[in-house]
């Protein structure tokens, strides 16, 4: 468990969270949900980020993309403070991001196909011909040829999370943000999804950051695990971990949603 | 952004109707401001590369090719009623002469650019409002920005370009028709001479109006562009809006409200200084 800020020396982060608070006004005054927390994302591996509904697990992702302001503190991604940038150097630092958003966020006007393609017409210049080549192959890579003129409206929940991640992956960024990738799919596409995932990122080697209810099975991806709770930020490294904490809001987050993986870690 | 909201129950009893009005004026001075940041980069972006000729295209082909027929009768009624309105008027001072004069610089210098610009609001508007509200809870305009892709160069530039190119020419067409059907009512079903009709209008129209029509038309064209897109765009950040597909269309009612409103406080400032 740590809460304190991380020393950098064991990691390589390519994310710092650094005394970042993030609140939001409500009916009963100012609602913190993160308190000068401090953590970070090492490079190259999985870090999930976990938490119940409304604890700012999307508003974190928020913030590293820089879409949202912190009211105080740094969020450092590869060295540069994304709270102090704007414009065309805040789009340049985005380059470095793939991002699965919740919704898919497709474009319902394009085509699949226009949709992948998308990234590659607006920030390189390349021939017609290229661009096809790329998208078709990464349409393969997913299963998704056969489907590159149908729009977003024709396509199921799973296959518009499989085109939204094409899209996310291609210009074969440095770090990839899933946020809610198997939200509303049934187990089998949750599978496929979650299989997706290794394989592009075993074939690519970003950074995944991972936002997910879909606890316990997200853990098993993960190399870290980020617990927000009411503003503060605990961090593992596993699901083991997490079950040895003391914290009374951790034990009951062991029990009530780890029951089933923690039983098993106990009785191995 | 960060909300500054006062928290209301920190407040005494007696405070709080100035905590409302305080907390009110500090919202729509940061909307004020982040509209005018809005128009800023819209503006910024039509320069960019690379240019989006195409849908460039489509946007001139929805708001301006799209609007002809709306403008067409809706010029031709609103002609026919100055003619018929214009010959009452002006037969009780045996001055029927004067019809094709009053006609076309009502037209030309009033209701071409107003009606025009309102019924671009009414059409284009909100369609424009409704689509970039969409996108933006639907978490499009984010997937853009991630995509380092300038959201304000994608989707809002094309939009303005168009509504500026649409709306002007939209108006000339809707001066023309509307003399046309001033011509129909006055000369054709009144008998009004239809010499003095056209000589009337030809001394009476000078190109200081005409310039006066252009002017509004663009001014008209940028308010209507700027309002209805901005809206869509902040339709998260509106007070009272709500969320999801309710936020959406009471933005787009807001939206076309205030652009009509702005339209016609816009027209007596210009007519009062540029006349």
């Amino acid at each position: 468990m740590n809460t304190q800020p991380e020393t950098t020396a064991a990691i390589d982060p390519v994310i710092r969270f650094i005394d970042v608070t993030k609140s939001f006004s409500g009916l009963k005054g100012r609602n913190y949900v993160l308190n000068k927390v401090n953590f970070s994302v090492p490079r190259g591996m999985t870090t999930v980020i976990a938490g119940g509904s409304g604890q700012g697990k999307s508003v974190t992702l928020k913030l590293v993309l820089g879409l949202m302001q912190p009211d105080s503190g740094s969020i450092m991604v590869d060295g540069l403070d994304v709270t102090r940038l704007r414009g065309e150097k805040l789009r340049r630092l985005r380059t470095k991001f793939g991002v699965l958003f919740q919704g898919s966020a497709l474009f319902d006007s394009l085509t699949v196909f226009e949709n992948v393609a998308m990234p590659l017409r607006e920030r390189l210049r390349l021939s017609g011909p290229e661009i096809e080549d790329r998208v078709m192959q990464t349409l393969e890579q997913l299963e998704l040829v056969g489907h590159e003129n149908k729009f977003p409206a024709q396509l199921s929940g799973g296959m518009k999370k499989r085109v939204g991640l094409a899209r996310a992956l291609q210009l074969d960024p440095e770090i990839v943000l899933f946020d809610e990738p198997t939200t509303g799919l049934d187990p089998v596409m949750t599978g496929e999804i979650y299989n997706l995932f290794s394989r592009t990122q075993s074939r690519i080697g970003y950074t995944a950051v991972i936002v997910s209810h879909d606890i316990p099975r997200v853990f098993d991806l993960a190399d870290r695990i980020v617990l927000l709770n009411k503003g503060e930020v605990d961090v593992f490294s596993s699901p083991a971990e997490i079950h040895n904490s003391t914290k009374p809001y951790i034990r009951e987050f062991t029990e009530q949603v780890l029951g089933g993986v923690t039983k098993s870690l106990k009785q191995g | 952004m960060v909300n500054r909201d006062l928290y209301y129950g920190d407040v005494p009893k007696y405070a709080r109707p100035f905590v409302l009005v305080g907390n009110y004026g500090m919202y729509l001075l940061l909307d004020l401001g982040r509209m005018g940041v809005f128009l800023f980069y819209s503006l910024i972006g039509i320069f960019k590369r690379p240019f989006r000729f195409r849908e460039l295209l489509k946007q001139l082909h929805f708001i301006g090719a799209g609007s002809v027929a709306v403008i067409f009768f809706t010029a031709l009624s609103s002609g026919m009623v100055l003619g018929l309105q214009g010959y009452y008027s002006l037969n009780k001072f045996g001055a029927e002469g004067m019809l094709g004069s009053a006609v076309s610089l009502t037209l030309i210098m009033e209701l071409g650019p107003v009606l025009t610009a309102l019924m671009v609001t009414g059409r284009a508007g909100s369609a424009m409002c409704a689509e970039i509200g969409i996108m933006r809870i639907s978490e499009q305009i984010d997937a853009l920005e991630c995509m380092a892709i300038d959201p304000f160069r994608y989707l809002i530039s094309p939009k303005f370009v168009a509504t500026l190119i649409s709306v002007p020419l939209l108006t000339a067409m809707f001066d023309v028709v509307g003399i046309f059907g001033g011509y129909l009512a006055g000369v054709k079903l009144m008998g009004v001479n239809s010499g003095s009709f056209f000589s009337g209008m030809e001394q009476s129209v000078t190109n200081h109006d005409i310039n006066l029509g252009v002017t509004k038309s663009f001014v008209f064209a940028l308010l209507v562009a700027w309002v209805c897109t901005g809206r869509g765009y902040f339709v998260q950040s509106i007070r009272g809006a709500g969320f999801g597909a309710e936020s959406v269309s009471k933005v787009t009612t807001q939206a076309v409200v205030i652009s009509s409103i702005s339209v016609l406080v816009f027209d007596y400032l210009l007519t009062a200084i540029l006349l």
